[in-house]
């Protein structure tokens, strides 16, 4: 650039840039492949529309703000509340106090019906009552398989962390895996130590949890990396969320190490990871069956007084592995981000 | 006292000598005094919160919102009166978060493992969270360290601790629960019971809160404890040259702390039966956030108690109020971002109104 134009250049650089840009959209320099159209061009699973009177539902969770897990939820509970002639209300936090804080404000609003997350099933117990007394009707998923009938739940949708884990210790087993780690995101979360735990329960192997800031991902990173690196005789990466997977292959080619990489729960990234081989296999729970069924389950206590398992068995929407065999099947809907 | 470090947070003397008549002295009009309240820019803000909340969220106008807002407010405002207190000293706690959590879990695990009744764990609890208020006061007297600094060092620690402390005793992240032992009742009655009042009940926490901020408001405005407060925060060398002791000062403001932490821990445990160790991380911020909206400054030195009660109000309306709208959460934290930059502003212009002559 030459300097003697310079002022005046700076001053029409911006003009031009915008100029440039708008050019190129408005000649349709589109992306062929990926991007925002091609997701949109994908028909949304939206089957007519329930013409029941309108009620109000609201979902309290207790995640943590942007997860990709937790949005799988919520997108499933927003179809079912399309469908369904169903305001949702959905709210979160993963402070348990403030959870239930947040239950006490749907009872507050009078809603229809609450679907509830219980990682602390405790401290729900006076809120839910609570809206017993309010005559509201509650159902759980995701977690809480050992409390829900005992606070008198309507009914309860999602995995036994335990047992999911302890699935994914036999299929270890059956892949002649001999030493793992297993990676916790997040210190103190009792569902993630679940899995850990039900892993180390029927993994024949050595197993050891290796514990990581789950959000600071290049620490995650270089935390995984080093202990590949510290002990070469680890042969399996087990991580407990799709993001951390996805990282920890990084980290496997990084230390040098031959380790494989299996994990729980999906994205749509992960699906493609597991397509190409990169990533053994999954466990999915299918958060967005959780979503669905929570709202939907509640729509129908309402309208027809039905309740899934009958009050008494939990409806379980996992532990299903997804590997090789069985992705392109799935890898469809994981486009969407519903899957 | 001296006068020179926070003349705006003083109430004026109340019988100026009425014969100085050149201007230095003028009894300045009554808005102007009402102004120069540290609070008073929060408590603008906090009334155009609740009208905005009113008028857009029908469920928002019911008395059982009311009290679930109050509470949401009183959990937090109960640790930010001394936080704010120790703001006003010149001080930071990032500990206080986690020691919220160090303290429940104390008490729930000492009444779990030794099977004795609850309140024994309840009064190791306020040692210990004394001592670690103690330990950020000496160590920050001794070494001349920022406070930043050493209670990052023990947020750190105390955030390990409980971890670490938690499975070595309960094999789990999450403490046993305590909720059939003996004393439980009898603690859950004086932490964490429900008064009602005209049919809507009313946590215990909301009417604790209010009295904390009477006595925090007490102590800084008529002891001379709440002088040396307001000396050490505006400037520690002329404090210490007047003869106030700075170093009690900072370590009693630092165990004022613990003793929130110790309180809110109480109600958490015996509110919720359990506690998971994992909690508290972030809520420190969340106070000092109750401080600043309620007119503290970040330097020391200026500031009230009754403002940090206003600031957790404002911070309760809105993230309950966000509910009772039904906005989608995601903005929940731009949302309070915005007040807190706002509230900032709007204490900014009212410090700038009171001190024009």
């Amino acid at each position: 650039m030459d300097r003697m134009f310079h002022p005046r250049f700076s001053r029409v650089a911006p003009v031009v840039a915008l100029a440039a840009a708008s050019a190129l959209l408005a000649a349709g320099c589109a992306s062929s492949s990926g991007g925002k159209k091609s997701e949109e061009s994908d028909s949304n699973a939206s089957a007519g529309k329930a013409n029941t009177p309108r009620m109000t539902i609201a979902m309290v969770t207790h995640a943590p703000p942007g997860d990709t897990f937790w949005d799988t939820i919520r997108k499933g509970a927003e179809a079912a509340a399309l469908k369904d002639n169903v305001k949702l209300i959905y709210s979160g936090d993963p402070i348990a106090g403030n959870q239930a804080n947040l239950i006490q404000n749907a009872i507050d609003q009078k809603v229809d019906g609450i679907a509830i997350t219980m990682a602390k099933p405790d401290a729900m117990k006076d809120v839910v009552a609570k809206a017993k007394q309010a005559g509201i009707p509650v159902v759980a998923f995701n977690s809480g398989l050992e409390d829900w009938k005992k606070q008198g739940l309507l009914a309860y949708f999602g995995q036994d962390e335990r047992v999911a884990g302890e699935a994914f210790g036999n299929k270890l087993n059956d892949l002649g895996a001999k030493h793992n780690i297993c990676v916790i995101q997040d210190q103190g979360h009792t569902g993630l130590e679940a899995r850990c735990a039900g892993v180390k329960a029927t993994f024949k192997g050595k197993t050891e949890n290796l514990y990581v800031n789950g959000t600071d991902m290049p620490s995650v990173k270089s935390t995984i990396t080093a202990k590949l690196k510290q002990d070469p005789s680890i042969d399996y990466v087990v991580t407990l969320g799709a993001p951390f997977a996805l990282t920890s292959v990084q980290s496997v080619a990084d230390a040098g190490s031959k380790a494989k990489v299996a994990t729980f729960d999906l994205n749509k990234e992960l699906v493609n990871a597991v397509k190409d081989g990169s990533i053994q296999f999954a466990v999915d729970q299918q958060p967005y069956l959780q979503g669905y069924l929570s709202v939907d389950s509640l729509w129908l206590y309402k309208t027809n007084g039905n309740f899934s398992g009958g009050g008494v068995e939990p409806v379980l929407t996992g532990p299903a592995f997804v590997d090789k065999s069985n992705v392109e099947n799935i890898a469809k809907f994981a486009a969407k981000g519903t899957r | 006292m001296s006068q020179a470090t926070a003349p705006a947070a003083r109430r004026e003397p109340t019988s100026p000598p009425a014969t100085q008549k050149d201007g230095r002295t003028a009894q300045r009009s009554l808005g102007r005094r009402l102004l120069a309240r540290p609070e008073i820019g929060a408590l603008i803000a906090a009334v155009a919160v609740y009208v905005f909340f009113f008028a857009v969220a029908p469920a928002f106008r019911d008395v059982g919102a009311l009290s679930t807002v109050l509470y949401q407010a009183s959990v937090m405002g109960i640790m930010a009166i001394p936080v704010a207190l120790l703001m006003i000293g010149g001080e930071f706690d990032l500990s206080a978060g986690v020691a919220v959590t160090t303290s429940a879990l104390t008490a729930s695990m000492i009444s779990f493992q030794l099977s004795m009744n609850v309140w024994t764990g309840v009064v190791v609890a306020l040692v210990v969270a004394l001592a670690v208020g103690a330990f950020n006061g000496w160590l920050l007297v001794r070494t001349g360290l920022p406070s930043f600094l050493i209670t990052l060092g023990t947020f750190l620690i105390l955030q390990g601790a409980n971890l670490a402390v938690t499975k070595i005793f309960t094999g789990n992240v999450a403490t046993d629960s305590i909720s059939d032992m003996q004393g439980f009742d009898q603690a859950k009655k004086v932490f964490g019971s429900e008064i009602g009042i005209g049919g809507v009940d009313f946590k215990i926490t909301i009417f604790y809160w209010l009295i904390f901020a009477g006595i925090a408001t007490w102590l800084l405005l008529r002891t001379k404890f709440g002088n040396w407060i307001l000396a050490v925060g505006g400037n520690k060398e002329s404090a210490r040259a007047v003869g106030v002791p700075v170093n009690f000062t900072k370590i009693a403001l630092f165990m004022g702390v613990g003793f929130g932490a110790w309180f809110v821990g109480m109600h958490l445990l015996f509110s919720f039966n359990t506690v998971q160790s994992g909690e508290g991380v972030g809520n420190e911020f969340l106070y000092i956030i109750a401080a600043v909206i309620g007119g503290c400054l970040l330097t020391g030195g200026y500031g009230s108690a009754v403002g940090p009660v206003i600031g957790a109000f404002i911070f309760g309306m809105v993230s309950q109020g966000i509910v009772y709208a039904n906005w989608n959460p995601d903005w929940f934290k731009a949302f309070l971002g915005v007040m807190l930059l706002l509230a900032a502003l709007v204490n900014l212009w009212v410090r700038r109104q009171a001190t024009r002559r």
